[in-house]
């Protein structure tokens, strides 16, 4: 399992944050996502054998949304 | 389709621009040159660049089961094309999007106050590697037991510990105070601090987020976004809202076949205001307390401060400094300076603030020996005994010689009487039975207590209750100085807790400031723990409301946010719940229509947003942020 954060541009809908939740939450072996609104994040927890940081960083850029940063931590 | 989407979205504010030059030159031609038919295609071709990017994110939410606003607006713009008001649509939809970028400028400002937190936290680090020599990398890069070297005016870019070097840190970002710190080898460090001057290497203990800095910064973040009562309520109610508007135009359609109205209703419903309007109040109020040093954890906190009547204190370390020193030490023992070296042996093994003050004491009196103690306990709520080949001492209140049947004498306990009627702590020490030293210890009063205090009640709060571990008469000159409404002394931490459920059974909405360093429970029992002036984990993890810097003028400040915040919400409900109950009325009455709808609805989500701004300026004094952003540039 390993921990990612990407770094958005500023989002302004509070529907934009449901759609980028939703997305990236049917992405398989994905767990834990939080959408930050105010801060424009995205953190979430997933399986590396199954799915990618970059593979949901291009969801999120599909929906129509800049990612600026992708941060990934290995989890003990 | 996904580069289109991307792209469109990158470039919605040079599109919103061109609709609103289409739209000019539609007008320009239509009264000035009279040319009908040039102005309508000029309409038509600004309503489809309009109509191209709302329908691609009403498209993209629809594929994730998400009924948006966008789509109300797209039916309708599709609408109003089909029976040829061109002219409606292309103003609705550049409306919309232009709304949209107003919004987006004016959101950044009231977030504004949280990114100058970020902005201060470090990025990249001076990595020392095995033959000596340093790299710049990236923080992330860096990992546990990396060594990394701060220069003089640098900033600290880990947690970690001094392996070499000395110099003074300015730690505001996670004390608040801003007078430099000596920190030698040995000492730890925090990420986001600057040393003041020396050149440090730090062995690293964590990393970005895992840092305290790092943890401020998400709790600040994740605040934000998490909404008071009212505020959840609306979002709820928001789901179900644009889904119930598009059923309702439909219906609208159905049974008046009226179907300029149906699209009318579609773009009147739109909950703009009402989405945004609460929460924006929100991250203003958690901004501006952010930037003051004030870190409240969501919109439940803010929520529930702004209800409280009744404050309970501690005493020792929050209305007083938790600096003690001590006045003096009568001895009625033979050897005086033995004494104080038994003393300064017992209290060695504490770390209460009242035991150290003592043995720091002592040392300076230039006693330097001090007997090795094989045994040694701590009575919680009583001192300290401890056991040397020759002698039993015990050092502590006067329920510890109670309890263990030492007699005080007449002298002795006019000693203690005047120690206690300067308002000193006072410490007793007795060997084998018999009571030796009798030191007082002075706490001083925080300098802004009596104030904050008097601001606090002047704000609406009933009720100061001030509860210590402390004898009666040091409580009570304490008191006596300030606004404080009860005072409960000699009391252990879970008598603390009991205090604070007692009042919370009378109905009174409760709100308990500590340390967090031995009062935990009774922040966590109280309906708000407010944290004051400790960066340490357990204070950020149990209270609701941290005080970076321990000050009660920031309390009171974030007494006066949480309400003010609080009102904010409720007035931007009103706004935005008054609009569309009068766009409605509007629309029975015939005086409003799609342009004007939408018109309308995009000024009000401006109007609750400046007037959530007004939270943001609303400041006492500034934390040091913009100073330490400076030097850290």
């Amino acid at each position: 399992m390993a921990k990612v954060i990407l770094q958005l541009g500023e989002l302004t809908c509070p529907s934009c944050m449901t759609k980028i939740q939703k997305a990236v939450e049917n992405q398989d072996g994905v767990s834990n996502v939080k959408v930050l609104f105010n801060a424009g994040k995205v953190r979430a927890d997933f399986d590396e054998s199954k799915t990618s940081a970059d593979k949901l960083a291009e969801v999120i850029t599909d929906l129509g949304y800049e990612v600026l940063k992708v941060k990934v931590r290995e989890m003990a | 389709m996904t580069k289109l989407n991307v792209w469109i979205s990158k470039h919605q504010n040079k599109i919103t621009a061109l609709i609103a030059i289409f739209i000019a030159l539609s007008l320009v031609s239509s009264f000035l040159l009279k040319l009908e038919m040039v102005a309508t295609i000029f309409m038509i071709v600004a309503s489809i660049l309009g109509a191209i990017p709302v329908a691609l994110h009403a498209i993209s939410a629809l594929q994730n089961k998400v009924i948006s606003i966008e789509l109300l607006v797209t039916i309708a713009v599709i609408g109003a094309f089909i029976i040829g008001e061109y002219e409606e649509s292309a103003v609705v939809t550049f409306l919309f999007l232009f709304g949209n970028y107003l919004e987006q400028k004016t959101l950044e400002k009231t977030r504004s106050s949280v990114k100058s937190l970020t902005k201060m936290a470090p990025t990249t680090a001076e990595l020392v590697n095995d033959n000596g020599q340093t790299e710049t990398v990236d923080v992330d890069d860096l990992d546990e037991g990396d060594h990394v070297l701060v220069k003089p005016g640098g900033q600290i870019p880990v947690d970690g510990k001094i392996i070499s070097g000395t110099g003074y840190m300015n730690e505001a970002s996670i004390t608040g105070e801003s007078t430099p710190v000596k920190k030698d080898v040995g000492d730890k460090v925090f990420a986001g601090s600057l040393t003041d001057n020396g050149t440090i290497t730090v062995e690293t203990t964590s990393v970005g987020e895992d840092t305290t800095f790092g943890k401020i910064i998400e709790l600040v973040e994740e605040a934000q976004d998490s909404q008071s009562p009212a505020a959840r309520f609306i979002d709820k109610f928001a789901t179900y809202y644009t889904p119930a508007v598009l059923i309702i135009g439909i219906l609208v359609w159905i049974f008046t076949r009226n179907f300029p109205l149906a699209i009318t209703v579609l773009v009147l419903g739109c909950p703009g205001a009402l989405v945004i309007g609460a929460p924006v109040s929100n991250v203003a109020g958690i901004g501006n307390g952010a930037k003051n040093g004030i870190l409240m954890k969501g919109g439940n906190a803010v929520n529930s401060f702004s209800k409280v009547d009744t404050l309970v204190l501690d005493k020792t370390g929050t209305l007083t400094t938790g600096k003690m020193s001590v006045t003096d030490i009568d001895n009625f023992g033979t050897d005086k300076d033995e004494m104080l070296g038994l003393l300064s042996a017992v209290e060695k093994t504490s770390d209460h603030p009242l035991g150290q003050a003592i043995v720091k004491y002592i040392s300076n009196l230039g006693i330097k020996k001090t007997p090795e103690l094989p045994e040694f306990d701590t009575i919680k709520g009583q001192g300290l005994v401890g056991q040397t080949d020759q002698f039993r001492i015990l050092v502590g209140n006067e329920r510890l010689m109670k309890e263990n049947n030492v007699k005080i004498s007449g002298e002795q306990r006019e000693s203690i009487n005047k120690r206690m009627n300067d308002g000193d702590s006072v410490v007793l020490m007795a060997i084998n039975k018999e009571l030796r030293l009798v030191a007082g210890v002075n706490d001083q009063l925080r300098p802004d207590a009596r104030e904050g205090l008097q601001a606090l009640k002047d704000a609406g709060l009933k009720r100061v209750v001030m509860l210590t571990g402390d004898n009666r008469l040091a409580a009570q000159r304490v008191a006596e100085r300030l606004p404080v409404d009860e005072v409960h002394a000699e009391l252990l931490p879970e008598d603390k807790v009991e205090f604070v459920k007692k009042f919370q059974e009378r109905g009174s909405i409760v709100a308990f400031v500590g340390d967090g360093i031995n009062d935990s429970p009774s922040l966590a029992t109280a309906d708000i723990g407010i944290g004051m002036g400790t960066g340490t984990d357990v204070a950020i993890e149990t209270s609701d409301i941290i005080l970076v810097k321990s000050s009660f003028d920031a309390l009171a400040h974030a007494y006066v946010l949480a309400k003010k915040t609080v009102a904010n919400t409720k007035e931007n409900i009103v706004i935005a719940v008054g609009t569309v109950a009068l766009l409605l009325l509007g629309l029975i009455v015939g005086v409003i229509h799609m342009g004007s709808g939408m018109f309308v609805h995009e000024l009000s989500i401006l109007v609750v947003i400046f007037n959530a701004m007004r939270l943001i300026k609303n400041k006492s004094q500034k934390l040091d942020t913009d100073q330490v952003l400076k030097t850290a540039n």
